[in-house]
C-alpha cells in the first residue's frame, strides 16, 4: 500500500475519488439553493448575500477546485481508457492537477 | 451481481462524463465570468430567465450529473463499504431521482420567468 501511495496513479485515483464524494453532497445543496429562486430574485438575494462571508467564499474556491480537479481526472480516465497512449499518465496527472490549482486561482481572483 | 447491468452502468458512467466534460467546462467559464464584480440575482436571472438554450444546457447538465453521480456512489459504496445488491441498488437509484427531480426544480426556478 506505502508503495502505491508514492504512485501518481494513486493520488490521481484518490483526489477524483474525494472530490467526486464532495460534489455528490454539494449538489442537492446547490440545486436548493438555486431553487429559492422560485419564490422570486429577493430570496435568491438574501441567500447570494449570505455567501459573501469569507468562510463561505473559501469553501466555494475549494469547491471549484473539486469540480476542476474532477473533471480534468475524469478526462484523464477517458484518456486512458479509450486512446491508447498510456505512457502519457504521469503527465496526464500532472496536467489535471494543474488545471485544477489554474481553475482555482482564476475563480479566487474573479470573486 | 448481473454482469449486463455493470456492463450497462459502466457505459452509462463514460457516456455521462464526456458530456459533463463539455457541460462543466461551460459551467467553469460561465462561473468564472459571472462572479466578477459580485452576485446578484437580478444578473443571473436576467441571464437565464426565458432563455431556452440556458434551459436546454441546464436540464441536460441536470440528467447527466444525476445519473453519473449516482453511478459513482454506487461503485464507491461496493468498493469501501462492500455495500452491494437490490438494497444499494434501491438507494443509489433513488439518488439518482432525487438529484434529477431538485436539479429540474433548480433549472426551473431560474429559467421560467
Amino acid at each position: 500500500m506505502k508503495r502505491a501511495r508514492s504512485h501518481p496513479g494513486w493520488w490521481a485515483f484518490i483526489v477524483h475519488r474525494v472530490s467526486g464524494i464532495a460534489l455528490a453532497l454539494f449538489l442537492p445543496a446547490h440545486f436548493l439553493a438555486l431553487g429559492t429562486a422560485l419564490s422570486g430574485g429577493a430570496r435568491l438575494d438574501e441567500f447570494l448575500r449570505w455567501t459573501d462571508r469569507p468562510l463561505v467564499k473559501a469553501a466555494e474556491w475549494i469547491l471549484v477546485m473539486l469540480l476542476a480537479a474532477h473533471l480534468a481526472g475524469g478526462l484523464r480516465l477517458l484518456a486512458l481508457e479509450f486512446l491508447p497512449w498510456r505512457d502519457w499518465q504521469k503527465s496526464l496527472a500532472a496536467l489535471a492537477a494543474g488545471f485544477a490549482l489554474a481553475a482555482g486561482l482564476v475563480f479566487a481572483l474573479a470573486r | 451481481m448481473s454482469v449486463r447491468l455493470e456492463a450497462r452502468l459502466w457505459w452509462a458512467q463514460r457516456v455521462t462524463a464526456a458530456f459533463l466534460a463539455f457541460f462543466v467546462a461551460v459551467h467553469l467559464a460561465t462561473m468564472i465570468y459571472a462572479v466578477r464584480g459580485g452576485l446578484t440575482a437580478a444578473e443571473i436571472l436576467a441571464r437565464t430567465h426565458g432563455n431556452a438554450a440556458w434551459g436546454l444546457f441546464y436540464t441536460l447538465f441536470v440528467f447527466a450529473a444525476a445519473i453519473h453521480g449516482a453511478i459513482g456512489l454506487r461503485t464507491i459504496a461496493a468498493e469501501w463499504l462492500g455495500w452491494r445488491g437490490t438494497p444499494a441498488n434501491a438507494a443509489v437509484a433513488l439518488v439518482a431521482l432525487l438529484l434529477a427531480l431538485l436539479g429540474l426544480r433548480a433549472v426551473a426556478a431560474v429559467v421560467i420567468p
